[in-house]
């Protein structure tokens, strides 16, 4: 009996743990490919993302970071593989249930994306009006709230064509955050930025995070600055995830392809040289089409 | 054998568009603008309607003038100059209200709604809508197809009595057409039914046929400076061309000979 008990009492402390660590994860992909045309850009990922956590995506430029974000966000569908956000299979619900599902959802975009036609306070109110039912007063108190926190409540009535680009993506921040999101993606939000910009966006992302009991996933190519804010990270290239852990284990990693991200090195396993033929050969006028296979089965060969 | 494969790959993706354009279409039919999107779908008919009156308000007057003049010098040779009136109004009503409304509304708004969605995707707008859980087709599409659709029709009619009443200053008031035979003549000649009814149906098609193709143009554009100005060129090229076509279906459906 006692033996039967201590059996049930492990049993249910592992389903706790298990569900513990399942309900922790907010946003679950397995297995995920995603091809575009013939070019595939995700071969057979799989990365969770924690709940409250800070999560950095970071690889090269065109590697299809952006991409990812909007798999996540339903917009694009992949192959193959699952996509689980807060329990829910993104690319199996219903148009209307992802539709609803997007409420918990919110994404910065890399251009900011305000509509340009209205001001910005009326940016910050727009996901408030289109699905509360709150008073205008109401809307007016919590658009200040917003503003405020990301340092714009003064530039309210301005338009987005009168703001900076640093000035343009918090406004769009504070319009991320109307609707106190459970998830927010950032796409690229250090792009272009100067160096104080920078410096108030990623105090921002970890303030807010916090305030808010926000998940954020990072994505950028910043690397000092994500990994100071960032509770995990994921590097992809090559169309797969080659290296994560926590910032410490990040820059500890022996990977030479990891090394090269992280220290920006120009050539290394990711060459320089986009594959083509070789420059005499090219010069000499011999078969182009030859000449680019056989240098991109070297170059792949390489790696 | 590459011709075939080539053929086939440009057929796949033309009906591949043709599907995204019905889909798109399907949604803007049934995306009935809801009671807070009112005042979207209004300021709409603003941008899309009230803005072209002074372009169709003077093509139609010039139109209506032109008419009149070389109808005149043609109808006074057979003694028939009273039947100015008919001539211009059955011109207007039937063929030229709908069509020079439907062209200049092509030029005027089409290109200018496609420009204006295209824009909105390049700059990350359309998607940003998507992500707050908003649907574009109901926000963005619906309320500019639903605000063309009414604004259209009323163009056209508005086109048509601007060029009537041209015609009147070219043939009663400077060429001395009697105005009592002007005027009685068209009443007794020119149909509801036949005529007016007809004429503002071929309005509403050639509407419809200009803003889902200038819609679709914008939803569909490559978000890169270049890709909108193709698009916004295909909107124009294609909508005047297929309203053309069209108008003369139209045509021989409601006019033809038995």
């Amino acid at each position: 009996m006692t033996l039967y008990l201590e059996q049930q009492c492990s049993q249910i402390h592992h389903n706790k743990e298990v569900n513990s660590l399942m309900s922790d994860t907010l946003v679950d992909i397995q297995n995920m490919s995603f091809s575009r045309a013939e070019r595939v850009i995700y071969n057979d990922i799989s990365l969770q993302v924690q709940k409250g956590k800070i999560t950095a995506v970071m690889g090269p430029s065109g590697i299809g970071k952006t991409t990812l974000l909007k798999i996540i966000g339903g917009q694009l569908s992949p192959q193959s593989g699952s996509v689980v956000f807060a329990g829910e299979n993104i690319h199996t619900v219903s148009r209307k249930r992802l539709y609803e599902v997007r409420r918990k959802m919110s994404m910065l975009f890399q251009s900011g994306a305000l509509f340009t036609n209205i001001s910005v306070f009326d940016n910050v109110a727009f996901p408030l009006r289109e699905h509360t039912k709150l008073s205008e007063s109401i809307i007016h108190t919590v658009v200040m709230l917003k503003l405020e926190a990301v340092g714009l409540r003064g530039a309210a009535d301005l338009m987005p064509s009168e703001l900076s680009g640093g000035m343009a993506r918090r406004a769009a921040l504070a319009r991320a955050i109307a609707l106190d999101p459970e998830l927010i993606m950032y796409d690229e939000p250090f792009a272009g930025q100067d160096p104080i910009s920078m410096g108030v966006l990623v105090t921002l992302i970890k303030q807010l995070n916090r305030a808010l009991d926000l998940t954020s996933i990072v994505v950028t190519h910043d690397v000092t600055e994500v990994l100071e804010i960032a509770d995990y990270a994921y590097i992809l290239a090559e169309k797969s995830i080659i290296g994560e852990g926590t910032p410490a284990q990040i820059k500890a990693s022996k990977s030479e392809l990891v090394q090269q991200f992280l220290q920006g090195n120009a050539d290394g396993p990711v060459p320089f040289h986009f594959p083509a033929p070789s420059l005499a050969d090219a010069l000499l006028g011999k078969s182009t089409q030859d000449s680019a296979s056989n240098s991109t089965a070297k170059s792949e060969g390489g790696r | 054998m590459n011709v075939f494969v080539n053929l086939g790959a440009t057929t796949l993706h033309k009906l591949q568009a043709i599907g995204n354009a019905s889909l798109m279409l399907w949604g803007a039919l049934f995306a009935v603008p809801r009671l807070k999107n009112i005042p979207l779908t209004i300021y709409q008919i603003y941008v899309l309607g009230v803005q072209s009156l002074l372009i169709i308000i003077v093509s139609g007057l010039f139109i209506g003038m032109v008419m009149a003049l070389q109808g005149y010098t043609i109808l006074v040779n057979y003694g028939a100059e009273g039947s100015l009136g008919p001539m211009v109004a059955l011109s207007l009503l039937r063929e030229l209200g709908p069509v020079v409304t439907a062209l200049l509304f092509a030029g005027r708004a089409g290109s200018a709604l496609t420009a204006e969605i295209g824009l909105m995707k390049a700059t990350e707008q359309l998607s940003s809508l998507e992500m707050m859980a908003v649907d574009p087709l109901r926000r963005v599409i619906a309320p500019r197809f639903w605000a063309g659709m009414i604004s259209m029709p009323m163009l056209a009619i508005i086109f048509s009595a601007v060029g009537i009443l041209g015609g009147h200053v070219v043939g009663v008031d400077w060429l001395g057409v009697d105005a009592g035979s002007y005027w009685s003549i068209m009443q007794a000649t020119v149909e509801w039914e036949a005529d007016v009814l007809n004429g503002v149906i071929k309005s509403v098609v050639f509407g419809l046929v200009v803003l889902w193709i200038a819609l679709y143009k914008g939803y569909s554009a490559i978000p890169t400076s270049e890709g909108i100005s193709k698009a916004t060129t295909e909107t124009v090229v294609v909508s005047s061309l297929t309203i053309l076509g069209l108008d003369f279906v139209l045509t021989a459906l409601m006019f033809g000979v038995n």
